[in-house]
This record gives structure tokens, sequence and C-alpha cells, in this order.
């Protein structure tokens, strides 16, 4: 086995057991640094996989911004610890072995429907930043500025109701 | 075990390159704060240290001592004990992450072995960089968050806010590099400005706007004065690192240290040429090689002339010994193998140096944004610069004028 097969199942299981933490934990910022660990982790298996562009971008915007935000907000309302209510009976009994049944249903079914040929291969996977803007610019123009439209009036339409007299 | 070296000597190198680098910022680091407060204390008619060794040589060696020694006070009411202690660890580790993929030199060849003066070299180097100062902010938010205390939380979230909208105004600057360069790798994107017509093809003759935004951004980045708020002393104590001691304290420093450098070294590799040297490589500027004896040369007069004014005996010894000691480097740095390797290094030192020097002047210089117009400046000013900046420079590259 490769080093980066131990790096990929090392920084998985960063990221199952951070996505566990973030459920777990009581106190809402605790929770987002779990986050913040899931999101560095999934950076680590785009680099992985060789796109390191999307790596770059997976931290920059998700670690680096948005999070940043989630911890300001949960800073500036000063949320505190929330409270365990009683816990449904049926969730205690069933919930975990449901959640696992779940879990490996899918796995499973996405196991055999996906065909091996097409399956990510980390030796045949672009992710360069060049291979990525030239993707954006033709094949997917206009998603792309479709969506970058669809943001601009999500940022105008959030400034419009935050100004609205009381 | 030589064979397990003999496989492994990529690792073994960059793990000596990697030892020899921490050492040597963690001493830059000290002797920046020496600087600091020599350059500050000079523009304020001062003298600044001066006791401890000849000229407060000594002091950030006292410094240090201190801060390590010193009782760290033990904060019973902290909100969560854990990221209390996260949060120093944190903000110094990302500070220096950055460093690793700074390229100091061009590949140096010496006695057979080629050296290449930088960690790693990434395809995505920049990237790498703003991604790790875009996790920088946590350092400062979730110390101030933690240490349950007002003036810290104060201070974190200034520093969050003003941190995510200065980032805007860094990342879009950089565009104008990287239209020019074509590559986001730190060393192509100097080995893209090796060139020279009469003037070095450096990109702040194109880019001078971004230029001048990326440099105000950084300043503002790493929470120096004027954008010093989440520590503005006057208002809140100390800011987000009020409720810190000892050496909890001494990380929040060395981070905002370490964050000077690395701004100084990206302002040196985006703009100004990385490790060439300003003069053309002709015949009539090859006595240029040797500006790095001169100045060695120059520092040891320096040091011989103190011997004669210190008053001081040990202070004396100790500035004969420093004397000899750069007397002893100017010459092996003379001889002919070393003297062709060092200049890349040299000219990307002496670039760093200048830059470090303009961040001291102007904290020495410029009084305090007040908050609000921290943030006028940053939306209202710098952004549509940096975007306006972005347009023109892609107008001009598509039509061909270089």
């Amino acid at each position: 086995m490769s080093a980066s097969y131990w790096l990929f199942f090392i920084f998985a299981g960063l990221a199952v057991l951070g996505a566990f933490n973030l459920i777990w934990q009581r106190h809402p910022i605790h929770s987002a640094l779990s986050l913040i660990l899931v999101m560095g982790s999934l950076a680590v298996l785009y680099l992985l996989l060789g796109a390191e562009f999307i790596a770059a971008v997976q931290v920059i915007v998700y670690a680096g911004a948005i999070m940043v935000l989630f911890v300001f907000v949960i800073m500036l309302l000063n949320v505190g610890e929330e409270e365990r209510t009683q816990w449904s009976r049926v969730a205690t009994y069933l919930g975990l072995p449901v959640a696992v049944l779940l879990v490996v249903q899918t796995g499973y079914l996405l196991y055999r429907a996906v065909p091996m040929a097409i399956r990510v291969d980390p030796n045949r996977f672009v992710g360069t930043t060049r291979r990525v803007g030239e993707l954006l610019f033709t094949d997917f123009l206009l998603p792309f500025e479709v969506t970058s439209i669809l943001i601009l009036v999500a940022l105008m339409g959030a400034i419009v109701l935050a100004k609205r007299e009381p | 075990m030589n064979t397990w070296l003999e496989a492994n000597a990529a690792l073994v190198l960059a793990l000596i390159k990697v030892l020899v680098l921490v050492l040597i910022l963690l001493t830059g680091i000290a002797y920046l704060v020496w600087f600091e407060r020599k350059v500050v204390a000079h523009i304020q008619t001062r003298w600044g240290p001066y006791r401890v060794g000849p000229h407060g040589l000594l002091q950030p060696l006292a410094d240090g001592l201190k801060f390590l020694f010193k009782e760290d006070v033990s904060q019973p009411n902290v909100t969560s004990p854990f990221v209390y202690v996260l949060a120093p660890f944190l903000s110094l580790t990302l500070a220096m992450l950055a460093i690793a993929v700074i390229p100091f030199g061009p590949d140096v060849e010496l006695w057979g072995v080629t050296i290449r003066p930088q960690i790693a070299d990434l395809n995505i180097g920049l990237l790498f960089i703003l991604a790790v100062t875009s996790l920088g902010v946590y350092g400062i938010a979730l110390a101030g968050w933690a240490s349950n205390s007002k003036y810290p939380l104060l201070g974190s979230l200034r520093s969050s806010a003003q941190m995510v909208s200065y980032e805007l105004a860094l990342t879009f600057s950089v565009v104008g590099v990287l239209l020019h360069a074509g590559t986001l790798s730190l060393r192509e994107i100097v080995d893209a400005q090796g060139a020279a017509w009469s003037l070095p093809r450096w990109f702040v003759f194109p880019q001078i706007i971004g230029f001048i935004c990326f440099f105000l951004s950084a300043i503002a980045e790493s929470n120096r004065l004027p954008f010093d708020l989440p520590e503005a002393e006057s208002e809140l104590v100390a800011g987000y690192h009020t409720e810190y001691s000892s050496f909890k304290f001494a990380m929040f420093f060395l981070a905002e240290y370490a964050h000077m450098i690395t701004a100084s070294c990206l302002l040196t590799i985006l703009y100004f040429g990385g490790w060439h040297s300003p003069f053309p490589a002709t015949a009539e500027f090859a006595f240029t090689e040797y500006f790095p004896v001169l100045l060695l040369g120059a520092l040891t007069l320096l040091c011989l002339l103190e011997v004669f004014r210190l008053s001081r005996g040990l202070h004396r010894f100790l500035m004969l010994v420093l004397g000899v000691g750069l007397a002893a480097l100017a010459w092996l740095v003379a001889q002919p193998p070393l003297l062709a390797a060092i200049q890349g290094l040299f000219w990307f030192l002496v670039k760093v140096g200048t830059f470090l020097f303009i961040y001291v002047w102007v904290r020495g210089t410029l009084p305090r944004f007040r908050y609000d117009q921290l943030m006028a400046f940053g939306w209202k000013f710098l952004v549509p610069l940096a975007v306006a900046n972005v347009i023109v420079t892609s107008f001009f590259l598509a039509a061909g004028l270089d």
C-alpha cells in the first residue's frame, strides 16, 4: 500500500470522526470547529485525487469564509449550550441501527450501480487550475454564469431585506 | 541504515530544510521585534532597547526567556479550556505554515549538490498561502471567544470582520499578477519577471495599482497599525489576547510577526522580481556581485567602531565578537563558488528587509483608523480599485499590449 492510501484512510477517518463530533458536541462553537475539521479533511481527499485547485478552493471558500461567518454569528449572538431534551424511546433503540442500515444500504447500492470503469481514478482525474478554468469557460459557461447571477440576486435580496425599515 | 537514507533522501532533505527554516524564522522574528523597537524609537527620538547587550542586541533573548519562565496565569473562567489553549497554537501554526511554500532563491549548486531553497514547490503555491491566511482568522476569533471577557470578544469580532473584508481586496489585487504570469506557482511567477528592458521587468510597473491594493490589504491582514483595531490598546486593553499570558501570549506575538514576514516575501515575489537583481546581467554591472560582501564589510566596520564608542567592557567585547564574525562571513561570501550561490538569496533578503522597514515605518508614522473608516476604506475604495485593476489588466492583455 502506498502512502496515498494510508493518507486517504487517515483523512477519511478524520472526516467521519469530525462529522460524528459535530453532532455529539453540545456547544455550537465546538460543532462549528468539528465542521471545519471535516472541510479540511475533505480538502486533503481532493488533494489526494490530484484536484489541487478544488482542494485550495475548498479551504478558502468553505473553511476560510463560510465557516468564519458561522463562527462570527455564533459569537455575535452569544449562543449558549443547547439543552438535551428527553430522548424519545424510539430514537434511543432504533436510531443507531437504522442509521447504520441506511449507510450500508446506500454504499452497497452505489457500489453496484456505478461500474468500475467510470469510478474516480486518482491517475486519470484532472483537477489542475488550467483544466478547471478551461472547462468553466467552455463546456460549463452557461451554468457558471447563471450561478453567478443567482448568487448576485441572492446577495441583493439579502441587502434589501436587511435595510428595510422596521 | 545507509540504504534507507538513500531511498528516502528527499524526505531527509525536506526535514532538514524544515528544521533550518524554523530556526531561522524564529530567530528572525525575535530580531524583527528588536528592529521594530529600535526603528520606532528613533522615529520618536528615543533610544529604544539599549541596556541588554550592546544596543540592546540581547533583548530578544531576554524577552524569550521571560516569556518561557513567566507564570502562566490560569484562567478559571474561560468559556472552553480546549479552545482557549487551541487558539494560540492555531495562530502560530498557520502563520508559519505559509512560509513553507515561499521560494527564497533559485536552485543553487554547491559541491555537486543542487539545493532548492524552498520547502515545498506547489503548483498552487499562491492559493495555498491565501488558504492558510484565510484560516488564520480562527486563531484570533477563537481566542476572543474562549477568553470569556468582553474586550477580547470585541477584539475578535472586529478582527473577523476586518480580515474577511480585506481578504477580498487582497485576493483581487493578486489577479493582475496572475494574468501577467499565467501561473499560480510562486517559482514560475518569479521566473516570469527575469528578463529586463532598460528597467527590470518586474510586475510592479504594469501592476502599480494592484501593488498598492495588495500592500494595504496585507497590512490589514496582519493586523498592524494603522489597521490594528483588533488589539487597539486605547479602546480594548490589548484586544483579543488580553486574557493570555506568558508563552501563549508570545505565540500570538510571534504569529503577527510571521505574518509580516510572509507578507513581505509575497510582495517581493509577486511585484519586485523575487531573487532577481535589479541590475541587468551585463559585464559593466558585474561589480554588483560584490554587494553582499560590501554590505557585510560595512556592518563589520560599524561594529568595530562601536567597540571604541561603547563604555561597558562586556558590550565592547560582544561588539568585537560580532565584528569579527561578520568579517569572517564577508570573507567566506567573497569566495567565488559561494559568491555566485548567494546572489539570489541576497537580493531576496534585501527586498524583504526593505518591506519590513516600510511596515515599521508605517507603524511609527500613521495613527489608527476609526472602525467605520476602516470598513469604508476596505469596501468602498480597495475592493472597487482592485476589481477595476483586474478589468483594465485583462483588457490590455487581451489587446496584446503587454
